[in-house]
């Protein structure tokens, strides 16, 4: 009898070409997405002089660097200018089909992937953002890659990896109304700590993630990394191929049937075995956000800052000053006492149509105390908000309504939060100085956003939920 | 990519967890190539404010630091951005090796990459060698790849590290021409594996 195998384990066997002596194996890789930030690799591509290995697999974006607001034909800022033309040449000169600002199918990599039907249960993704993780909703082996690996990547449609430590990750129960999936894996980040996943493949299982939209899976796995792990993934169901179906890239006709079957053994065997096992219980988990300047600095909404001073560990009490002291916010102060300057919804976190749909539940017929932007994660899923209305319902609130991109998740394209002021956010990094130097970021939910919005301080969403349809 | 054997030089305690890659390099230099001299740019936000002074208190501006070659820090060092721009900044300011009890994923990988030393001790001891640089700031410190030690004064302290990335450190390997000795095994892979997984391969555009 066969061995009982884990997905990753069986993931990771469909991709190895070779396994050295010294336990690095060589895994082939299905789909490499590139963007903005790719220019490093292919400098070293230029200097070797040398072609993109399987152009037909490799993928571009234009998304870190692009313009939410003006025109985006014609970029005004300079430099913002030239990455996006840099990623536009890189790819047309190596003949890599490139999703660009005049691409209605544009978007934030990770949400581009999935949407198109380029991201498939089975396949090995990667990409040189730490976010590829995202991927793993769908049931594929996706992580992040330095720029050496990209150029690797670029070359040879391989990359070196030793097999990582297994995890599973199971959440149990039955999440309340109000609480998302950005609620639940911050809760495991706030139980495992920002480290605890460090260098494992996360499988996430139970009845909570099985219950899961596509939508709160992505979300889900684009965080994983924020716990250190190289990758997460939710085994494929029929949710999975449903939402696959009929999208542009994926198979067709008999060909998806097949595809199906075979995905469909993507699973975790009973009796496999995993490395170290995580259990957490839904019913417990309240809507979350983030005090500090670490995903893991996670408290339920009706919590209290800490206080260092009762704090017995020096070494711990020297980080909860420092990040207090940042984050500009007095020692035990109750979270829903802390005002908000500014929202944001969007990233490749939480901007996808179920997001929107989640803020604007919220945000109907109320209006925001502060200003705030809305980036959906791709051209598609905005024109799709505005066939719902629901730009109606943010413009109305007093928010924007801007194009799609990064946006004010990292800052780049020059969406900032101004030093102190401090931004309620849809993102999945609270970072010092993460969107804007001298910003302060808390991280939430869509609906907790638009509630703190609507409030103007960090609020509990659950009484603003009353009575709505969500 | 330079190799690395043996090394002696100042080391600068850098003692926050979670010091993730977006601290190393902030997000807006990565539009830099490395020619613009990013090293320059290491640590910008915390060792500069808001209005470009220099933040005396911040460890690397102190006079005994300033050119250290070595870097000791707190758990989880590295975390978050995959941006290796991290990793060309320690190293164009001239940082051959971090020492700290565990790593981001992906930026020790990134390290090796480049011929960035990143050496794991336990918790006490990065305690241990950060209370003695705060004693002594000058005192260098000597970091041996191949016995696998850290000199810190009279005390030496065994480090850790996968025997692949001290392999590649060693002998300065490049992976792209590792690859290159398995271009057969890999064409037999992609041949059979397009016949075993016909759905991989993405619908051409109609
Ligand atoms: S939205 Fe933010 S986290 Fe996601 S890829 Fe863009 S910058 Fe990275």
């Amino acid at each position: 009898m066969n061995q009982p195998q884990n997905i990753i384990d069986k993931l990771w066997a469909a991709h190895e070409i070779l396994r050295r002596e010294d336990g690095q194996s060589l895994l082939w890789v299905d789909r490499h997405y590139v963007h903005e930030g790719s220019f490093h690799a292919f400098g070293r591509l230029a200097e070797r002089g040398v072609p993109v290995a399987e152009p037909s697999l490799t993928f571009g974006v234009a998304d870190h660097y692009v313009p939410t607001r003006g025109s985006r034909r014609d970029i005004a800022n300079p430099e913002l200018a030239r990455m996006v033309r840099q990623v536009e040449e890189n790819t047309a000169r190596h003949g890599v089909k490139l999703f660009g600002l005049d691409d209605p199918r544009q978007g934030i990599v990770h949400v581009v992937g999935p949407e198109q039907g380029l991201t498939l249960p089975g396949l090995l993704i990667v990409c040189g953002d730490s976010h590829t993780s995202t991927h793993g909703a769908l049931g594929a082996y996706a992580f992040g890659i330095g720029a050496s690996e990209v150029a690797h990547v670029l070359m040879t449609q391989t990359i070196w990896q030793k097999k990582p430590p297994r995890m599973r990750i199971s959440v149990d129960g039955r999440a309340s109304p109000g609480v998302a999936a950005k609620d639940i894996v911050l809760s495991i980040i706030a139980h495992i700590g920002a480290d605890g996943a460090t260098r494992h493949a996360i499988e996430f299982a139970g009845s909570a993630i099985r219950a899961l939209s596509i939508e709160g899976r992505l979300t889900l796995c684009n965080m994983s990394i924020e716990a250190g792990a190289r990758c997460g993934m939710v085994a494929p169901d029929q949710l999975t191929f449903g939402y696959l179906k009929g999208r542009p890239y994926a198979p067709e006709g008999a060909a998806f049937d097949r595809a199906v079957e075979e995905w469909s053994s993507l699973k975790t065997d009973a009796d496999s075995e995993f490395d170290r096992e995580v259990t957490l219980d839904a019913n417990r988990i309240a809507p979350i956000v983030t005090w500090g300047t670490s995903p893991e600095d996670a408290l339920p909404i009706d919590g209290s800052v800490p206080d260092p001073a009762r704090e017995p560990d020096e070494a711990r009490a020297n980080y909860l000053r420092g990040a207090l002291e940042y984050m500009g916010i007095a020692p035990g102060k109750r979270l829903i006492d802390i005002a908000v300057d500014r929202v944001f919804i969007g990233s490749c976190t939480n901007s996808r149509i179920e997001d929107l749909r989640a803020a604007a539940a919220v945000l109907s017929g109320r209006t925001s105390k502060v200003p705030g932007l809305v980036s959906a994660g791709s051209s598609l899923i905005k024109m799709q908000a505005e066939q719902e209305g629901l730009d109606r319902i943010f413009l109305d609130a007093g928010l924007e309504w801007g194009e799609s991109g990064c946006s004010m998740c990292v800052g780049i394209n020059g969406d900032l939060v101004a030093p102190g002021e401090r931004c309620a956010s849809t993102t999945n990094r609270n970072f010092r100085g993460r969107q804007g130097p001298g910003a302060r970021t808390h991280l939430m939910s869509p609906a907790m956003v638009a509630a703190a919005a609507v409030a103007g301080h960090l609020a509990d969403v659950r009484p603003m939920l009353a009575g709505r349809k969500v | 990519m330079d190799k690395f054997t043996r090394l002696t030089g100042r080391a600068c305690p850098i003692n926050q967890t979670n010091l993730n890659t977006d601290q190393i390099l902030p997000a807006r230099y990565l539009k830099w190539t490395r020619a613009m001299g990013i090293g320059k740019v290491l640590f910008q936000d915390l060792r500069f404010d808001a209005d470009g002074n220099e933040r005396p208190e911040f460890p690397i501006n102190k006079p005994a630091w300033r050119n250290a070659r070595i870097v000791v820090g707190a758990r989880n060092f590295g975390c978050g951005s995959s941006r290796e721009a991290a990793v060309y900044a320690l190293y164009d300011y001239g940082i051959r090796c971090v020492i700290a009890p565990s790593y981001g994923d992906i930026f020790s990988g990134n390290a090796i990459q480049n011929g960035l030393l990143t050496a794991i001790v336990t918790d006490e001891e990065a305690a241990e060698i950060m209370e003695a640089l705060q004693r002594t700031p000058e005192m260098p410190i000597t970091v041996d790849l191949e016995e696998q030690t850290i000199l810190c004064g009279n005390r030496t302290y065994k480090f850790s590290i996968d025997p692949v990335r001290r392999m590649r450190l060693l002998k300065g390997w490049d992976d792209i021409a590792l690859t290159e000795n398995y271009r057969d095994r890999i064409s037999a892979f992609k041949a059979s594996d397009r016949k075993a997984r016909p759905w991989a391969i993405p619908e051409a555009e109609t």
